[in-house]
């Protein structure tokens, strides 16, 4: 066991891993934090996708002693102290069913519109392309992010 | 999932420290730094590296460095960070291109290029433009450090010319020194996220010298040699790209599996030959085209 010391969603919080449990793990079975999901284990769907200093990673992927003083941000701290233009803008367009992709869709078209704040339909699709969803054929996830795209200031 | 196998993680700071573990460790350790392969062969039970070396803190091992000479892309460069860099995009299109094409972006942020070639699968993005260019793998343990070709690199699926207390510190890409043009196609089941069924770089410069490379039809990249001589030196014509598609079959050794049929590969190998060479030529005119649906999808 060793001790890590890491912020979370703003927050400096301290726990014990062994080398070998995974970033995901840790978030969901020892710190309490439910948004990443488990769809894959192998970093092909998305669904436990976290940022690590501000860049979205797959938490399977990541063993939780990499994060040992940095800076890892869920969907939990996304959504403090309230929901994004961009979370409204899923429910306004009724984005998601079962909700299993969500908090991975979210963090990745969060970072996209951290980059590129007007990104047309390609580069929504490029920027998603690592996030599967199940339910909803995709379409109503870009038509949010469109209009959140088109109601920011140019 | 529980990850069944467990082991000593090491976080060295300077390069020295990483040696000696090496050395002490042999190929029981394993070197970690996007750990986008690494994780999924220890959770899957095909590593059971007894030390896990985790490189991303070393200070020697920087991320891109451009030089008059080359671009070095050292050990901690990540995908995102190559495509990150104007610069590569605008003297290294080749490379730039095939950056894009892994994976998808959370991948990215994390997969290194070293790790790529270290990794060494047959579908590997990153090794038809590391052929194109001639880069260079630098090498280092505690006997000292060692430079491996490229062309001399890749041995066979996922074995690499590398042993076992060595560390690759880094890929050298020397400057084309003459106009040049280059591109990457990448055939998948669909745009997006996938490894490729096939992969071509291409290569050209002002005195009409022409590399091409494949990856995934073959145990490992390749250049194809025969069709960059029959090439070299020639404006191209429909006479001789269709020459040039002939001889396809005899430069590679695809695999029929999951992802598509042995002739649907060799097809589709010719297809990009054609198209690659085209897009070659109205870049080395000025022309901006965008390779990502040029194969459809
Ligand atoms: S659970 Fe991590 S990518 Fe699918
Ligand atoms: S809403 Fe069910 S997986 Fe996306």
């Amino acid at each position: 066991m060793a001790k890590i010391k890491f912020i979370l969603n703003n927050e400096m919080r301290t726990v014990d891993v062994e080398p070998n449990e995974t970033l995901l793990d840790v978030l969901r079975d020892k710190m309490g934090v439910k948004s990443p999901k488990c769809g894959c284990d192998r970093g092909d769907c998305g669904a436990c996708a976290v940022m690590i200093d501000g860049k979205s990673v797959r938490s399977c992927l990541v063993f939780a002693i990499e994060v040992n003083g940095q800076e890892v941000t869920t969907l939990e701290g996304i959504s403090q102290p309230k929901l994004t233009k961009l979370q409204e803008a899923f429910i306004q367009f009724n984005s998601f069913q079962c909700g299993y992709c969500a908090p991975g869709v979210i963090i990745s078209a969060t970072e996209l519109l951290n980059n590129n704040p007007h990104p047309d339909l390609e580069e929504i699709k490029e920027a998603l392309s690592g996030n599967l969803c199940r339910c909803t054929g995709y379409q109503p996830i870009f038509e949010a992010i469109m209009d959140v795209s088109r109601k920011r200031k140019k | 999932m529980a990850v069944v196998h467990n082991f000593e993680y090491y976080k060295p700071l300077k390069l020295a420290e990483t040696l000696k573990l090496l050395k002490k460790y042999g190929d029981k350790a394993k070197l970690l730094a996007g750990g986008t392969d690494l994780a999924v062969f220890i959770k899957e039970g095909v590593l059971f590296p007894e030390a896990v070396i985790d490189i991303k803190h070393v200070k020697e091992l920087q991320k891109l460095e451009l030089k008059k000479d080359g671009l070095f892309v050292g050990a901690q460069a990540s995908f995102s960070d190559i495509l990150e860099s104007a610069n590569i995009k605008k003297d290294y299109l080749l490379l730039w291109e095939s950056a894009r094409s892994v994976a998808s972006v959370g991948i990215r942020n994390r997969a290194t290029l070293v790790g790529n070639i270290c990794s060494a699968v047959p579908s590997l993005d990153s090794g038809p433009a590391l052929l194109c260019y001639d880069a260079v793998v630098h090498l280092a343990s505690t006997k000292g450090e060692r430079e491996v070709p490229i062309s001399e690199w890749f041995l066979a699926p996922r074995r690499t010319a590398m042993k076992p207390d060595e560390i690759v510190t880094g890929v050298f890409i020397p400057k084309p020194k003459i106009k040049n043009a280059g591109c990457y196609l990448k055939l998948g089941r669909y745009g997006g996220e996938d490894l490729a069924q096939a992969g071509l770089g291409v290569f050209v410069n002002d005195k009409l010298e022409y590399k091409l490379a494949y990856c995934a039809v073959g145990p490992v990249p390749k250049r194809a040699a025969k069709i960059e001589k029959l090439l070299k030196g020639k404006a191209l014509s429909t006479v001789l790209i269709a020459k040039a598609m002939s001889l396809v079959p005899e430069e590679i050794a695809p695999i029929a599996d999951i992802r598509s049929g042995k002739e649907y590969r060799i097809h589709m190998c010719k297809i990009m030959l054609e198209r690659g060479l085209e897009v070659c030529t109205e870049r080395m005119k000025g022309k901006i085209i965008d390779t990502l649906r040029i194969l459809g999808g």
